[in-house]
């Protein structure tokens, strides 16, 4: 799932070096915590959240195999 | 972008020294003669090698076509993506086991990957690809359900002499509603809402 995100993200910033995802896990969900460059927080949050909402849709999707729920949080 | 400097007895040699580092064929690269090199006398003196730098074409319809495999992938791994491209539209065509986790509910899976992998495409390149993912038939279907959905909407709305408002979508499936029932004289459509929940509505014209 980390490898996802990453994967989703990468080309879509301009200091993919930058790009940091956090695995937490909590009781009922895993929480992944993505963090990118400041310049390229926009990048990732696009106009009016367009962009996180398509990746947290993504995401989760590709989540439900998975055992828990999850979580995507943005900065 | 990936590039190699590389140096041989001619500038050939040295070109096909860098393609072999790059791994890839002439005609996927770009060549910069840096410097053609000189034969000398006899081949000994005042030989100077030739010096090319040859870069990696990067075709962003192909990084597209990786970036939508790497996604799917994630999915299933038995996904395949046909492209398919006329002008500035860009047709990917997925398929494969699975096919029903990747379109999601109403398609927002499927739109989702597709708002992603256009924002990347465009990200690179100056020019504008107007893109459509489709996977097994998806929205030739989805064509199909939105005009009976419309058909029925325009029924409802006539009848009860009041406006109907659809659901969100997105800008594509809004323009088929409007062009189904821009014949339809009873009816008049217009959108509604600011994008992601903008809709359209439907309205009785007596």
């Amino acid at each position: 799932m980390k490898a996802l995100i990453t994967t989703i993200v990468e080309p879509l910033v301009d200091h993919p070096e930058d790009i940091k995802v956090v695995e937490k896990e909590e009781p009922n969900k895993m929480v992944y915590h993505l963090t990118v460059n400041p310049e390229d927080v926009g990048k990732v949050i696009g106009k009016n959240g367009r962009i996180a909402k398509s990746i947290r849709t993504v995401v989760y999707a590709a989540g439900t195999n998975t055992k828990k729920r999850i979580y995507l949080d943005i900065m | 972008m990936k590039q190699v400097t590389a140096s041989g007895q001619t500038v050939n040699d040295a070109v096909q020294s860098a393609l072999q580092q790059l791994n890839t064929t002439e005609d996927q690269v770009h060549i910069d003669i840096i410097d053609e090199g000189k034969k000398g006398m006899f081949g000994l003196f005042g030989a100077k090698r030739a010096i090319v730098k040859v870069t990696i074409k990067e075709d962003p319809i192909d990084q597209a076509k990786i970036y939508l495999k790497q996604i799917a992938h994630s999915f299933s791994n038995d996904v395949d993506v046909d492209v398919k491209r006329d002008g500035q539209n860009i047709r990917f065509d997925l398929s494969g086991e699975k096919i029903a986790m990747i379109i999601g509910k109403r398609g927002q899976t499927l739109n989702a990957i597709q708002h992603l992998v256009q924002v990347m495409l465009n990200r690179h390149t100056n020019e504008h690809f107007r893109i459509i993912i489709d996977a097994e038939g998806y929205r030739e279907r989805r064509q199909a359900t939105l005009e009976q959905l419309a058909q029925r909407l325009a029924d409802k709305a006539i009848k009860i002499k009041k406006h109907v408002a659809l659901e969100p979508m997105p800008s594509y499936e809004r323009k088929i509603i409007h062009s189904i029932l821009q014949d339809n004289h009873e009816v008049e459509t217009y959108s509604d809402g600011k994008e992601p929940n903008r809709h359209v509505v439907i309205k009785p014209l007596l």
